[in-house]
């Protein structure tokens, strides 16, 4: 493992960016679009002539960089395969650009680098292409990486946040709120631990399982920042319709609810990077959830509610109680950087 | 989760509210006067579930709501100081001022930080001795004894470069001032739980001696507020106003004589400004002569007109107990926690927050 530290040379383009791209990423990412090292990867599609492409960008600046249950690089690629999953996407590549603060320890690097190759071989993923900047310290917290994502979609699938009927049943992959609980654990000024690990995890696998069932799935989305009530509120918004939710449903681990209790959060608006959301017409209900607990990431599926021609745009929840309110969207920023 | 589930189970709560329902006959109108009670009673929809005779109304427990434009501009003047590092609490920074935000400030090149704790400041003073660190302090008598305690430590380690400027404030003096106004009537109040902690039960006795009005002192969870809505109704029906601990838990009749005495030892009382209540007499917390050295109003010294409300805001109004947020023209439509004109939407203890975040259904 390199003991250096990261120069501004390494990002001069010169001789050291080289050996940095040798040594760290085409040692761990390599493959054979990428070992080519050309301007830009070129491949040919897996079928003749598929139907649709998904394209998708994000970008990546957790802080602490490490954190129980991940790292700013398997946050990276898990966030980008997932972004590709979430419309039905079977994910085919990544690029992978770095912006990385002069004097960081290569051994970081080395350790996000090695750490995407594993989500990378977990998602079934390659990096096709990359890019290394090196900026003055201070410049960036560390690093930040930003991604692309293409994926490809297979024929009959059509998936959106807009897709969604009244009647559909809205089922949530498992518990909310690890990950930002996670996150939030290891943050400067908070003086507690928690036995908690983030949910961070690809999702095509599971995606994939839901749809070999054949049934149709009218809407998919991942609750990262903003949390549940975010995401249902953006379906609500895009599908409109109104989305009601029963709060006793929604599971919560008992370390997240203990956390947010000390904190003052609510884990509906927590971010999650391992869950979905699913919104799929009655009828198909037992199947597709039959299908998620077969799988890993999937095996706390449950309902949580349903779509309703009722109130359009807007989330409400029942509460234990039997009392209903409006489940906004949340508003300011619960936690910082947290992805 | 321990604690927390047995004051959350459904059944007790149905079983309060039938006690209710049934012993309820004459109309009444509490005041839950902490901010975090209003929130309870809107993320539990507890509104929704009491009888039509007992109606709930937000009051003025909410200590970011209840600071003057006047302070918030003067600690946004004393963030622009060169060299100072003001650090607060991360409500604070989107309150509106006269003229701006702590947050604008910042962006404009302020060094103000966010802690969690008043510790936090300390800690920033220790580790930047070349700054001077502000500790902008809010709060009830629930947060005075550890901005009581800070100092004191300052003190002993002999750190030259921290002060606060004291905001603090004290809760009975302004339910008076609410009752002495007049403008609304209310049949019982649900004391403040984390602050009657500290106070003790006995501090509310006034409540019924002077004003003849039952008060049950409250925790924050479903079943701690449904036990001092029935203890309240009880008191009312039977016209015999009393104070009634319904947080046995956690409040004693004296409170807690050791953070008594930590805040008195520091801290001396006098008026002070309160957002929508105007000036109350005894209500402010400020630092005695002994600890002028870590005064920020003494040791940097700002030139303050007079802080203007926002105009159309009914924030005094609603803090005031005389009108739901619903009632504010700017509501929702002009005034939303994404832009706030009034602070009763910033804080995560304002009533308007409440309303838009947990608006019933």
């Amino acid at each position: 493992m390199p003991k250096d530290t990261i120069l501004l040379a390494h990002g001069s383009g010169g001789r050291m960016t080289h050996e940095l791209v040798r040594d760290i990423f085409l040692q761990h990412l390599g493959n054979p679009l990428l070992d080519t090292q050309d301007d830009a990867a070129v491949w040919t599609l897996p079928r003749a002539c598929p139907e649709r492409i998904a394209l998708t960008t994000d970008s990546y600046v957790v802080s602490p960089i490490f954190f129980p249950g991940g790292d700013i690089g398997k946050l990276a690629v898990c966030g980008t395969v997932n972004d590709l999953a979430m419309v039905g996407a079977t994910p085919l590549y990544l690029t992978a650009g770095f912006i990385l603060e002069e004097g960081l320890p290569l051994e970081v690097l080395y350790r996000v680098v090695a750490s995407m190759a594993e989500a990378g071989r977990e998602a079934e993923v390659e990096i096709a292409a990359g890019d290394t900047k090196v900026v003055e310290r201070g410049g960036v917290d560390r690093m930040f990486i930003t991604t692309a994502g293409v994926g490809e979609v297979p024929e009959g699938v059509c998936i959106s946040g807009a897709n969604v009927k009244p009647g559909d049943v809205a089922i949530l992959s498992g518990p909310v709120g690890q990950h930002g609980i996670a996150v939030m654990s290891q943050r400067d000024g908070l003086q507690f631990s928690f036995p908690l690990q983030s949910d961070c995890a690809p999702l095509q696998g599971l995606v994939a399982e839901m749809l070999k069932t054949g049934r149709p799935i009218h809407g998919l989305r991942d609750p990262t920042r903003g949390g549940l009530a975010t995401t249902l509120n953006e379906i609500a918004g895009q599908s409109r319709v109104g989305i009601e939710i029963e709060e006793e449903r929604v599971p919560v681990s008992e370390e997240v609810r203990a956390a947010c209790e000390l904190l003052g959060l609510d884990p509906l608006y927590v971010a999650n990077e391992g869950k979905l959301v699913a919104f799929v017409p009655p009828e198909v209900e037992v199947a597709v959830l039959e299908a998620m607990r077969r799988h890993r990431y999937g095996k706390e599926a449950t309902v949580i509610g349903r779509a309703t021609s009722a109130h359009p745009g807007r989330v409400v929840i029942k509460t234990t109680f039997g009392a209903h309110r409006v489940l906004d969207m949340l508003s300011g920023a619960q936690l910082p950087r947290i992805c | 989760m321990r604690y927390i589930d047995e004051f959350r189970r459904p059944e007790s709560v149905e079983r309060l509210l039938a006690l209710i329902r049934n012993r309820s006959r004459t109309p009444v109108r509490l005041m839950e006067f902490c901010g975090g009670h209003t929130h309870a009673v809107f993320r539990f929809g507890l509104r929704q579930l009491l009888p039509e005779t007992v109606s709930l109304l937000a009051g003025p427990g909410c200590p970011v709501c209840v600071t003057s434009p006047t302070d918030l501009d003067r600690a946004i003047a004393m963030s622009r100081i060169k060299g100072v590092t003001l650090a607060t609490f991360g409500d604070m920074l989107r309150v509106p001022g006269s003229d701006g935000t702590l947050q604008e400030a910042k962006a404009e090149g302020a060094d103000v930080r966010i802690v969690y704790s008043t510790l936090d400041a300390l800690g920033i003073a220790r580790a930047n001795a070349d700054r001077e660190v502000v500790f902008l302090g809010v709060g009830f008598e629930t947060t005075a004894p550890s901005v009581a305690a800070a100092i004191l430590t300052a003190q002993q380690e002999g750190l030259k470069n921290f002060s606060i400027l004291s905001l603090h404030k004290l809760t009975p003096p302004a339910m008076r001032a609410i009752l002495d106004a007049g403008e609304v009537r209310l049949s019982g109040i649900l004391g403040p739980g984390h602050v009657t902690t500290i106070i003790g039960a006995d501090a509310w006795r006034f409540l019924a001696r002077d004003y003849g009005i039952s008060c049950a002192v409250a925790g924050f969870e479903p079943i701690d507020i449904l036990l001092a809505v029935r203890a309240l109704v009880e008191n009312i029906e039977k016209q015999s106003p009393e104070v009634v601990n319904a947080y046995m838990r956690s409040v004693r009749p004296g409170g807690n004589p050791q953070a008594q005495s930590y805040v008195d030892r520091v801290f001396h009382v006098a008026a002070t400004e309160w957002r929508g209540l105007g000036s109350v007499p005894m209500s402010g917390l400020f630092l005695r002569d002994a600890f002028a050295g870590f005064d920020a109003t003494l040791r940097f010294p700002v030139h303050i007109e007079p802080g203007k409300e926002p105009p159309g805001c009914l924030c005094g109004e609603v803090l005031r107990g005389r009108v739901e947020p619903t009632d504010c023209p700017l509501f929702c439509d002009l005034c939303s926690p994404e832009h706030p004109i009034g602070p009763c939407m910033v804080s995560s203890e304002g009533a308007c927050a409440a309303h838009m975040l947990y608006g019933e259904a």
